[in-house]
């Protein structure tokens, strides 16, 4: 439960084409059927084409701004690792970070695990990379359900206040059925 | 959809969804658009519930703002009600319609959503801000804040409409358009779409010196809705606490069933007070919260007529009024100035906060507002941490599959012989060359001008010591490129134009242009280029025939005159994906 007066704050970020306002969706619908306000904010139009994307989404007893403030984050999911550091703004020292432990080519400059980590040490101990992408590959031969993978976990390490039974029924409202299976395999492997 | 379309209750809607909720429970019969970010989602939800036959309005996605518009004016006329959508720049494109139907009025209701894009996220050209539109065009504006707002305010827009015979605008931002958020919903009302149109010359006629006499009624309409709705309507009221907007159905019902808020004792004892409007307004609630502070806001639903007496009293005299207002919104200080005009009579002394601490530039935020506040009521805030990172970004690229990763390449290898080709940008996917191919362009500007702007460079230039090499989208083609092609063969330049022909509207979401219809070629580009006599001309596959691609582009360098290249391969992403 979110306590009474505070607000639930997530980030989502990684590249155009990862899923993130999908997987938006499902946060900010399972928040709704569990009896609290909402709202998200998203960016269009470049979100396909591989550019840096972050989602807000925040749920609590009301909710005004769409956007978290800085340092209000109280949980950042990363799908793509080299995304991490232009959120660390939004985090505190309380904030949780799951990442996905996995790059894409930018265009420009790029940064390795090992700096990654180092940098990140700075600013948070709660982080965690984990090989989301990597694994789902491996077993549900995709990649397509590795922000489901994350989500997942967040709920197994009680980093999100909602429900299994409501995520459960909100990936089913916003995927299309013909994705309920994989995404339903990658929410259970992370359990693993 | 399945959520625009749920008969009551609550649901999560984007802003843009919602507009097209409120839309439907007015009863829209005309819709038309041409696709833009942030406003793309509008078209695309009309879209896609006709597709699945659960409408009965008609729409659809004109060649370009302009001519949408007019579509939408002649639905008017024939007493359809009506709702037209575009991006902030669509409405330049459009506003040759639109000042004359602001003189001629209505028939049938009709509201201009148009989307803004503070911080340009994804516009190019300008940080346009179409407010200006307001005094400009005599027009309503309502500005929501949130899903909710775009819902209601549709509906309220449609009233004001109805009422006055006006176009009547809803101005969206981002992060009012791209918001989403729950929304109490009312009953969709469908109605038959049969217009009638009913010979009336003295309203639809913009001829002298019947115009002048237009232009006496038009500011006749602002001031009575100015009166009657402005001044009287919920959506512009003092508060702090966020109130219900819901309970209320009729536009010109008063605020709190007749209570005067700037007569409470909360009101009376504050000597600080904010006006604002839009998604500013939630930003300001969000740092009041944050602060614990109490001070009463005045929210300003109607951007354009403004209440002016309602802000009289809110801002008060010199002996019982405010001390100190702030004016919060975003980009120009379109508000702010008015705020100024009105406090000039009525409380000459208060001290007036805006745009002296707050950026003309860029999206506001709430961490913008809430030093300011502080500053202010002279509040501690604890100073947020300077993190010094770098982070790393990822710029937007063409997909892995983009048939323009050979174009562009193609193009840099037929112009190594030349030193000083100018290449000029335009207005969709493959402004992308620009992060891709290190700062390719020369210049880029506006919808359909890399054209016109190449023809200029040419004439100025004598086409000697510099080939000029302009590319253009096949959907940005149709919108405004044909009349520059057109000008082109008039005055005879010296030009090699590459059409980006990947058979649909790519950037904004795949919506059609009159190049495709129903996944089906319709009007050739070919056809056009052949109407206009055009000698060197060739429509070339980029993926499957690179080399004469890249040999065609070095003929046509060299030849005389005004030289087409249409690169023609379908969009990865749409048609790929979909195979």
């Amino acid at each position: 439960m979110v306590r009474k007066n505070k607000n639930f704050n997530i980030i989502v970020a990684g590249v155009g084409g990862q899923g993130l306002i999908s997987l938006a969706k499902i946060i900010a619908e399972s928040a709704f059927s569990s009896g609290y306000d909402i709202k998200t904010s998203e960016l269009h139009g470049l979100s396909q084409r591989g550019g840096s994307v972050k989602i807000n989404i925040r749920f609590g007893q009301k909710i005004y701004s769409p956007l978290v403030l800085k340092g209000k984050a109280d949980l950042i999911i990363v799908l793509e690792s080299q995304e991490t550091l232009s959120n660390i703004y939004f985090s505190s020292a309380k904030t949780n970070f799951l990442i996905n432990n996995e790059q894409t080519p930018t265009l420009g400059k790029t940064i390795s695990e090992k700096k990654l980590v180092k940098e990140m040490k700075i600013f948070s101990n709660n982080f965690e990379l984990v090989s989301a992408g990597e694994t789902c590959q491996k077993e549900l031969k995709t990649s397509a359900p590795t922000g489901i993978f994350l989500l997942s976990l967040a709920l197994q390490k009680k980093l999100l206040p909602l429900s299994e039974k409501s995520i459960l029924k909100a990936i089913k409202k916003i995927l299309p059925k013909k994705y309920w299976e994989v995404n339903l395999k990658a929410f259970e492997l992370s359990k693993k | 959809m399945e959520n625009i379309l749920r008969k009551t209750g609550k649901t999560i809607l984007l802003g843009n969804e919602a507009i097209v909720r409120g839309a439907l429970e007015s009863g829209v019969q005309f819709v038309s658009t041409y696709p833009g970010t942030p406003a793309s989602e509008i078209g695309d939800s009309f879209s896609n519930i006709l597709k699945s036959k659960k409408g009965d309005f008609y729409f659809e996605y004109s060649v370009n703002e302009k001519v949408a518009l007019e579509a939408g004016i002649g639905a008017s006329f024939s007493n359809l009600k009506t709702l037209v959508a575009m991006k902030n720049f669509g409405l330049n494109v459009a506003s040759d319609s639109l000042l004359p139907f602001c003189y001629t009025g209505t028939q049938g209701p009709t509201v201009i959503v148009v989307a803004d894009d503070p911080s340009c996220y994804s516009s190019a050209q300008s940080e346009e801000n179409s407010r200006a539109f307001a005094q400009l065009a005599h027009m309503p504006i309502l500005e929501p804040a949130d899903p909710q707002e775009c819902k209601d305010f549709v509906g309220v827009a449609f009233q004001v409409s109805q009422k006055y015979k006006i176009p009547v605008m809803v101005r969206l931002t981002t992060r009012v358009a791209h918001q989403r958020a729950v929304v109490q919903l009312k009953k969709i009302s469908a109605i038959k779409k049969e217009g009638i149109f009913i010979e009336n010359k003295n309203q639809f006629v913009t001829m002298p010196p019947r115009v002048l006499e237009m232009k006496k009624e038009l500011l006749a309409k602002i001031d009575k809705i100015k009166n009657e709705v402005s001044e009287k309507s919920f959506l512009n009221k003092i508060q702090n606490q966020r109130s219900k907007l819901n309970s209320k159905t009729e536009f010109s019902q008063g605020e709190n069933e007749g209570e005067d808020e700037t007569k409470s004792h909360r009101f009376q004892n504050s000597k600080v007070g904010i006006i604002t409007s839009g998604i500013s307004y939630l930003y300001t609630i969000e740092s009041l919260k944050e602060l614990s502070l109490d001070i009463p806001v005045l929210k300003l639903g109607f951007f354009h007529p403004l209440p002016e007496e309602k802000i009289k009293k809110f801002i008060g005299s010199p002996v019982t009024g405010l001390k100190k207002v702030l004016v919060i919104e975003e980009l120009e200080p379109y508000l702010e100035r008015e705020v100024e005009r009105l406090a000039k009579n009525t409380n000459p002394k208060i001290q007036i906060f805006g745009k002296n601490y707050l950026s003309e530039i860029g999206e506001l935020k709430t961490e913008n507002i809430i030093p300011l506040l502080a500053k202010i009521t002279g509040k501690k805030i604890k100073k947020n941490k300077n993190i010094e990172i770098d982070p790393i970004k990822h710029l937007p690229r063409f997909c892995s599959g983009c048939p323009y990763w050979n174009v562009f390449n193609g193009i840099k290898k037929a112009t190594t012989k030349y030193k000083n080709i100018i290449f000029g940008g335009d207005i969709g996917c493959y402004m992308m060359a620009a992060t891709c191919f290190d700062s390719f362009y020369d210049y880029l500007s506006c919808m359909g001008s890399s054209i016109g702007i190449g023809h200029g460079i040419a004439k100025a230039t004598n086409g000697k010591k510099q080939k000029i090499i302009s590319f253009i989208g096949d959907s940005t083609f149709f919108h405004s490129g044909i009349p520059a092609l057109i000008n082109c063969v008039h005055n005879e330049s010296d030009i090699l134009l590459i059409i980006l022909d990947n058979q649909i509207t790519a950037m904004t979401g795949h919506q059609p242009h009159p190049g495709i219809k129903n996944g089906k070629p319709r009007i050739k580009i070919e056809n056009i280029i052949k109407a206009l006599e055009i000698k060197n001309w060739k429509k070339i596959d980029p993926l499957k025939n690179y080399n004469d691609f890249i040999k065609t582009a070095e003929k046509f360098l060299d030849q005389k005159g005004v030289s087409v290249i249409i690169a023609s391969h379908p969009c990865w992403l749409y048609y790929g994906k979909k195979k």
